[in-house]
């Protein structure tokens, strides 16, 4: 038997090649520049990677040739490229945020998590520079996350599922400050996302069991025709759903959110709220698009029952919450049940609006995740909401940017938060998911309490003597809270463009 | 027609000089004082000038301007008017003026250091949204100023508020507005899905949707609305605010802003949605007629003067309710004309609890007491206040509560005879109210308030005078304004709704 190499169109594999190389190369600096430079060259590396991608990116969707290529595992067709864009945006932004180097000397993580806190090794590793390790494993991330959402069957899936959450496990460690918090975080989501990816690998081999094949056209083809037992196709997609489901937090697999949210580093909280959210979604979206349309029947009422009790459960928890990372965790939890009321209209607007939502928050977390880091006293960021009391009178504009933030969030008009909502639960009445839109107006109006909170804190509240200042943001942060807030405006005000975008990607190549 | 923008210039100027007044520096609070005054007076001058070039017995709606906003979701910047809007606008125009004179020193009154140029920027970005709801033509867009009214609304509130509780009733109405809005949200995804994609309320105005549907998107509407209004039993968020708010900003609160729960009514539950109208009317009526009750009872157990005028908004807001659902021109006009008359006469009240207050540092009925003594001029404009509340003949008021009475008579003897109670109930709360602060025996305390010993002051006559003059101006002659109310209100019960007016029985049986 020869073994034949399959046809690869490398200019369509482009953009994730760049990120791949450039972390590869990354790795190689680490071992060999010299500790002060690494970052100096780290930072640019990665920028100009990202760019690279994204010009490619730019190109290919320019080029509106869809292909299937490195023997049919990778498609590259407008939904997917409208991913792979989003995913270098917002990792471009969350860059900005690990890149941060004058709120912290050294930045927010540390080289040996491992070392006890306040000891010797720690203050000796305190003097030195900060781990520049963060990059090359956010490449990674980012290079898998946009394999996840132009894989074209399952294993290609998994081993991106697996490219990019290793990476994340990893950089949730990293906390400078409140280590043991971080590293419980890390530790957590890595259990948790093991047994996820476990799930996911089993449904695979149940899917192949069914239809005897992993891509999503042969799958879509056996679901019409196989004669063999629908039981092995439903326990097989239950299964892949629950490691799905689980990275994009939704209820009943989202215990993970708050503690990872609030023990990662902010930068990679942000990273995590905004891109994996991105790459998770379009994972989903192509997988029930694509490979399972049509047994939309079996699958909806069950994730239809998912989607409420996520936006339920992550809006009435929210309420209770008392600090401000662990309420920006339920929030996305809450969202994820937006998203999969879009994901669920199972029609053009639902994959569009899906796709127009997840971009829309994730500039608008991003830049909430921007102040949080900003907000610090000696200790650190000041993330605990009694601590935000009296923000407003102390530093006006940073309030009022977040007060901003948290009416997008809360989805007032003229911020994207609306917009996005809009698009999918217009979707999703389209899509005969009615009940499911009245559920998602309902958590909408529970959801807006603990926002609202927020800002009641921070502009009603007499400050204390505890209210931390908010620190001058450095150029990296002040670009990125820039950016975050522009784009929820522009994408509140004048959607136009992005709508357009959307409209253009098309449908899924099957 | 004129080929003049009136109403974009009507909504943009305020936000406009709102964005200026809000880098304003906070020591710059007489200039602050004087921009808004000129420029109001500028808007003002303005809605003469649209007012003028309203034909009054032409089309239906008129001043048309019309821009491109979203073309994706079809939505549009349409404005136009028709007489109802007219009238509305008109008000908000001749008000805003007014209560930025009456709140000369209500910031430097309060506690803390309170700025005031964003106290004027808030007031100027609410009277931009306000207008735009009435001129707002296409449905998203009116949702959009709808929801986004409450933002400044809110900070006036929870900010300038002189009340202790003044936290819990900002964000009490923020969180009761926003809930109906979110039901609005829902029945306007619903409508737009239905209707054609389209938000443009001539086209959806002629759209057929099944018996459901439309009952659902009409209650979506009508509870928003009836927060807003606010209809019993979904008021209670009004006296908080109402006594929360610093006395001009609950001015214009009730005067103004309430208004577009009646307005929304007329303009989009009757004429979207006809048939539901017709089936819920008799639920409309009902919750109106307790209101009128209701209201009026609490207003006479009050010991509160700002919860006390509150309260005899809710009563005046079930006769307009009443007026709306009998479904006669006859009610229709007295129903609009006393949305107007409500806005001078409860406008008026409140300015002129908002001087006592200031003047007492109180509220409280029994901190006053015989005070007509100390400050005649004031007690005799508070007379005129109240009288115009409770509809004495000669004022505007009674014209338009005789009109809603007339028309409700002719079809619905039981409700008319009911509804009259509450202008009994109304004599009481007010010729109370009058006698336990203005006569009987100087309460002693008021002796040693040095302010109570000033009258009025040239500033607040300025205030109260164009008011009173319009007032028993429209008492005797409110044909200007019915003419311009007339044709709308028939046009939107006859052509939107297709229901005729009962003949007159007295002359049917001549």
């Amino acid at each position: 038997m020869t073994f034949k190499l399959p046809a690869i169109d490398y200019l369509a594999l482009a953009p994730m090649l760049v990120l791949f190389g450039a972390a590869c190369a990354g790795v190689l600096v680490d071992a060999l520049v010299p500790r002060e430079w690494r970052y100096h060259v780290q930072v640019p590396l990665s920028l100009v990677a990202l760019l690279a991608s994204g010009g490619f990116v730019v190109a290919l969707a320019n080029r509106k040739e869809h292909v299937v290529t490195a023997g049919s595992a990778v498609v590259i067709d407008g939904p997917g490229l409208f991913l792979q864009g989003s995913i270098v945006v917002l990792g471009i932004v969350a860059l900005f945020l690990v890149a941060e180097r004058r709120l912290e000397p050294g930045g927010a993580f540390v080289a040996q998590a491992a070392v006890v806190a306040g000891s010797e090794a720690d203050r000796k590793q305190m003097r030195k520079p900060g781990v520049t390790e963060v990059y090359p494993m956010m490449l990674f991330a980012l290079a898998g996350m946009m394999l996840f959402c132009s894989a074209n069957d399952l294993l290609t899936m998994f081993v991106a599922l697996e490219v990019f959450s290793l990476p994340l496990y990893l950089l949730c460690a990293l906390a400078r400050r409140r280590r043991l918090l971080s590293q419980e975080a890390a530790v957590k989501y890595f259990l948790l996302g093991a047994f996820a990816s476990a799930f996911f690998l089993y449904g695979v081999a149940m899917i192949y069991g069914y239809a005897g094949k992993v891509d999503f056209r042969g799958i879509n083809e056996a679901v019409l025709g196989s004669s063999n037992s629908k039981t092995l196709l439903l326990i097989g997609l239950a299964m892949l759903a629950i490691g799905l489901l689980f990275k994009v937090a939704a209820v009943p697999f989202h215990v993970w959110t708050p503690d990872v949210y609030q023990g990662a580093p902010t930068p990679i909280t942000a990273f995590m709220a905004a891109c994996t959210k991105v790459a998770a979604f379009g994972g989903l979206l192509r997988v029930l698009y694509v490979a399972f349309e049509r047994s939309s029947w079996d699958f909806r009422p069950t994730l239809g029952v998912i989607a409420a009790a996520t936006m339920i459960v992550g809006a009435v928890l929210a309420v209770t919450q008392t600090d401000i990372k662990r309420l920006l965790a339920y929030s996305s939890v809450a969202n994820a049940g937006y998203l999969l009321t879009g994901t669920l209209s199972m029609n053009r607007d639902g994959l569009k609006y899906t796709m127009f939502y997840l971009v829309a928050y994730g500039f608008t977390v991003l830049a909430a995740f921007a102040i949080v880091m900003l907000v610090r006293d000696s200790d650190g960021e000041a993330t605990h909401l009694a601590r935000w009391a009296g923000l407003g009178r102390r530093s006006p504009v940073f309030a009022s940017l977040f007060t901003f933030l948290m009416l997008a969030f809360a989805g007032i008009p003229l911020t994207s938060g609306f917009t996005a909502k809009f698009g999918v639960f217009a979707a999703a009445v389209g899509g005969n998911m009615t009940w499911l839109v009245i559920i998602g107006v309902l958590s909408s109006m529970i959801l807006a309490f603990p926002y609202l909170r927020v800002v009641v804190l921070m502009w009603l509240s007499v400050p204390g003597d505890d209210t931390p200042t908010v620190s001058v943001p450095g150029a990296f942060t002040a670009a990125a809270l820039f950016v975050g807030v522009a784009m929820t405006l522009v994408l509140g005000v004048a959607p136009n463009q992005a709508l357009e975008l959307v409209n253009d990607a098309g449908a899924f190549l099957r | 027609m004129s080929k003049f923008p009136f109403l974009t210039l009507l909504v943009t100027l305020p936000l406009l000089g709102a964005l200026i007044l809000a880098f304003f520096p906070r020591s710059a609070g007489e200039l602050a004082k004087r921009f808004a005054l000129v420029w109001t007076l500028v808007v003002f001058a303005l809605t003469v000038g649209a007012w003028l070039a309203f034909k009054a017995g032409g089309d239906r709606f008129q001043l048309k301007d019309d821009y491109p906003w979203i073309p994706q979701w079809g939505v549009r910047f349409t404005f136009e008017v028709d007489g109802i809007a007219l009238v509305m606008v008109a008000l908000i125009g001749l008000l805003v003026p007014l209560i930025v004179v009456a709140s000369w020193k209500t910031v430097e009154a309060l506690d803390g250091n309170r700025s005031v140029p964003a106290y004027f920027a808030l007031l100027l970005a609410l009277q931009g949204m306000m207008i735009g709801v009435f001129a707002a033509s296409d449905v998203l867009l009116f949702y959009v100023f709808f929801e986004a009214m409450l933002v400044p609304m809110y900070f006036l509130i929870g900010s300038y508020g002189s009340h202790q509780r003044r936290q819990y009733a900002a964000v009490k109405f923020f969180l009761y507005s926003l809930v109906g809005g979110l039901f609005m949200l829902a029945a306007v995804i619903g409508l737009w899905v239905l209707g054609g994609n389209t938000f443009d309320w001539h086209t959806l105005v002629e759209a057929e949707f099944t018996t459901w549907a439309e009952r659902w998107m009409f209650l979506g509407f009508f509870v928003a609305f009836a927060i807003k209004a606010p209809f019993f039993p979904f008021h209670t968020w009004l006296p908080d605010a109402g006594s929360a708010a610093p006395a001009p900003a609950a001015a214009l609160l009730v005067a103004v802003m309430d208004k577009v729960g009646t307005f929304g009514i007329l303009r989009y539950c009757l004429s979207l949605f006809p048939n539901a109208s017709k089936y819920f009317a008799p639920l409309a009526i009902a919750l109106a007629l307790v209101g009128i009750i209701y209201g009026a009872l609490l207003a006479v157990g009050q010991n509160d003067l700002k919860r006390l005028v509150s309260y005899t908004s809710i009563a005046h807001f079930g006769f307009i309710g009443i007026g709306i659902f009998a479904f006669t021109t006859q009610a229709g006009s007295g129903a609009v004309l006393y949305m107007l008359n409500h806005g001078l006469a409860t406008g008026l009240l409140f300015l002129v609890v908002g001087f006592l207050v200031a003047r007492r540092g109180s509220a409280s009925i029994k901190d006053f007491g015989g005070a007509g003594k100390l400050v005649p001029w004031l007690s005799g404009v508070f007379f005129i206040a109240g009288m115009a509340s409770l509809a004495l003949p000669g004022t505007s008021p009674f014209v338009s509560e005789f009109l809603v009475l007339l028309g409700v008579f002719a079809v619905n003897k039981t409700v008319a005879v009911i509804a009259t109670l509450g202008i009994v109930l109304a004599a009481a709360y007010v010729l109370w109210m009058y006698q336990r602060t203005m006569q009987g025996t100087l309460n002693p305390a008021l002796n040693e308030v040095p302010a109570m010993k000033k009258d009025l002051s040239v500033r607040e006559l300025a205030v109260v005078a164009p008011l009173i003059g319009l007032i028993l101006f429209l008492g005797f002659y409110p044909k200007p304004v019915l003419d311009v109310i007339n044709p709308a209100v028939q046009a939107t019960f006859t052509q939107d709704l297709g229901v005729s007016d009962p003949a007159p029985k007295s002359e049917a049986k001549k």
